[in-house]
């Protein structure tokens, strides 16, 4: 017997899958080919005359310093954010998950930034940090730190790095929370009389119970630094100075648009395809493997 | 070991809510309490004082010489077994029972004696190395009782755990944690709305209701003499039937027409008295038709149990349920003549539900 009702055939199914299909084959896999297709040739700056120059693109790719200059301003980028953003929210999620009075309202102020455009949030920030009209920027120079995000590679990679945080933590902090109301309440009390003390409890039970939605997390956080803080790169520091914040999906951007390099930045957008997929099916695997205890 | 004492213990809510109202008893050492009543009663409430989960409001609760209400959970010397288990869902059998002395700082040596020893004890020897999940939920039970028994403590406490289990599993179970208690000698108190369990696993039984404590007593006091009227319904199965009535001289109440004995009444009570008389099921015996006592009930239809018939119907115009062994009575509808043992007749206050017994 069979557990579900079928359908008999194969045309009904069809039908019905067919959207779904649609839409992914025109959005998806038809631009992604063609990404795959033009990392293939070169063109003039002109566009008058197109070449296949099979992995040409590639080659040039890898042996240009400033796209390893990219890999690691993105290594670093994506250590920071993902790194500060889950800690912090992790911290607010316990906190919001103890407070007794006001809870509500905490949780409801967390989630806002979420709803804050990446650009936007990006002039936020510029603002804030403006070495000239900055209100933060001033506090930081009376405390004499010699603070300037246009001149300073690290001042600039500091500030895009504190944007993209704060805009993905109320994200982060929803998961969080939900996670930590998932764990039975029994279990956190018998860890009491049990003798764990709040610390101790929570390395040993609460966070090691949080793993499936930590490791969920960092996967997204790590896509979200990949692609979506192309938004504040571009309003805070526009991938500078010379290049000090020029990740690798801003280059792709800057080299397409502005270089008019398409072979080449269809070239890096592969490369950038390929290492989603790893991370995706990497975590596909280990959520297969480990969670749902 | 200890004795644990309750001294007129309060919970309060924010809000105002009064789930324990003052609520007073002691348990010897090594006794097993039950706190038994429906749900919301105030039963897991006051279990969960006694484990430091929840503050207590107004009241003392000590362990042995030591009131404990400022102390920590951890620091009471107490062991929990919960409803649902709450293993540690990523911790190896082994490590669920050793969390807690490893918390303590005991010798590596010393916790793997322990657990070995709780092991063998509960027969889940094969399954140390196991996830909680892997295992069934008898198994389960078996790791949390092994949680709490590693630890030596001085008092357990049982908050409703075999309520998950299916009913086959339960009366293993039962005996089992009853055996258990008695070999080890602590101090136990179990919180369950089961009736049965109440009965067998208790020898002190606390009936609670309402946030307030009905009765204390040993089971068998408790079923054969109920302080009130939620007592004597809520211990025993089939509960107790209950008809109005009126007293009608010293030791004699009247249901309508008819006149039944009741020993146990109080003799001051003037006749006329409103009141309400218990009979149980089981207390029910067959007199012959019209003997001198006996009072007629109208069978309306038979329930098969296997060992007993359950015979419902009508006894002075009110619903009526007995109970008797299979094969004495003709199991069909019709009238029947019945007598009850004048020393198991309960009469209690129509108004207040109190036993108008003898003191």
């Amino acid at each position: 017997m069979q557990k579900y009702a079928h359908f008999k055939g194969l045309t009904i199914p069809l039908l019905l899958l067919l959207p779904q299909l649609a839409i992914t084959l025109v959005f998806f896999y038809w631009p992604a080919s063609q990404a795959v297709w033009q990392s293939f040739l070169l063109q003039d700056a002109f566009g008058i005359s197109t070449e296949f120059v099979w992995f040409e693109n590639y080659r040039l790719l890898f042996s240009s310093p400033e796209y390893y200059k990219a890999l690691i301003n993105t290594a670093i980028f994506s250590v920071f954010v993902a790194g500060l953003s889950l800690s912090i929210a992790l911290l607010f999620a316990v906190m919001a998950d103890r407070a007794i009075r006001g809870a509500e309202i905490y949780k409801t102020l967390l989630i806002w930034p979420y709803a804050v455009a990446p650009a936007i949030a990006g002039v936020l920030w510029i603002f804030m940090f403006d070495p000239s009209l900055g209100m933060l920027a001033r506090g930081l120079r009376s405390l004499g730190i010699a603070w300037n995000p246009k001149l300073d590679g690290t001042d600039a990679m500091t500030l895009v790095i504190m944007a993209a945080t704060w805009k993905q933590i109320s994200y982060n902090f929803l998961f969080f929370l939900a996670g930590l109301q998932s764990i039975p309440k029994s279990v956190i009390e018998a860890a009491v009389i049990d003798g764990a003390r709040p610390m101790r409890r929570f390395w040993t039970i609460i966070f090691p119970l949080l793993s499936p939605t930590t490791f969920f997390l960092l996967v997204v956080n790590l896509v979200y630094v990949f692609f979506d803080t192309f938004g504040i790169i571009d309003t805070v520091t526009g991938g500078g100075p010379s290049g000090a914040t020029t990740t690798l999906v801003y280059k792709v951007f800057s080299d397409g648009k502005g270089g008019s390099d398409l072979g080449g930045s269809a070239a890096q957008s592969v490369v950038l395809l390929i290492m989603v997929i790893a991370m995706t099916a990497f975590q596909f695997r280990f959520i297969e493997r480990k969670v749902n205890y | 070991m200890a004795q644990v004492t309750l001294s007129n213990v309060k919970k309060v809510y924010a809000g105002g809510v009064e789930a324990v109202k003052g609520v007073s008893f002691d348990i010897p050492d090594g006794g097993f309490c039950v706190l038994v009543g429906p749900s919301g009663c105030g039963k897991s409430t006051l279990l969960r004082m006694v484990a430091g989960l929840e503050t207590i409001s107004a009241g003392e609760v000590a362990i042995g010489e030591r009131v404990v209400n400022q102390v920590e959970p951890a620091d009471r010397d107490i062991a929990m077994v919960f409803q649902n288990y709450a293993l540690y869902p990523h911790m190896s059998v082994y490590d669920n029972m050793a969390y807690g002395l490893r918390n303590r700082g005991t010798p590596k040596d010393e916790i793997e004696k322990r657990v070995a020893e709780a092991a063998r004890i509960l027969a889940i020897e094969p399954f140390l190395q196991r996830r909680p999940r892997q295992l069934s939920g008898g198994q389960r039970q078996r790791v949390a009782m092994g949680r709490a028994i590693v630890r030596k403590p001085q008092v357990f406490l049982f908050d409703e755990p075999l309520s998950n289990l299916d009913a086959k599993l339960r009366v293993q179970m039962r005996v089992e944690i009853k055996k258990l208690q008695r070999a080890l000698g602590v101090t136990a108190i179990y919180v369950t709305h089961d009736q049965v369990e109440a009965m067998t696993l208790s020898d002190k039984l606390v009936v609670m209701n309402g946030g307030q404590v009905e009765q204390i007593g040993v089971p068998s006091e408790v079923y054969r003499k109920p302080a009130s009227r939620f007592v004597a319904t809520f211990i025993g199965s089939p509960p107790m039937n209950l008809l109005p009535g009126k007293v009608d001289g010293p030791g004699i109440v009247a249901l309508g027409e008819a006149i039944l004995q009741a020993r146990d009444l109080r003799e001051d009570l003037p006749a006329g008295t409103a009141v309400e008389v218990g009979l149980r099921p089981e207390d029910v015996e067959i007199a012959s038709e019209g003997a001198a006592g006996s009072l007629p009930f109208d069978v309306d239809f038979v329930e098969e149990l296997g060992a007993t018939q359950l015979f419902h119907g009508r006894l002075a115009e009110h619903g009526f349920v007995m109970q008797a062994a299979t094969g004495d009575v003709a199991a069909q509808p019709g009238r029947l003549w019945i007598t009850v043992d004048p020393d198991r007749v309960h009469v209690f206050d129509a108004a207040t539900g109190l036993r108008l017994g003898r003191a």
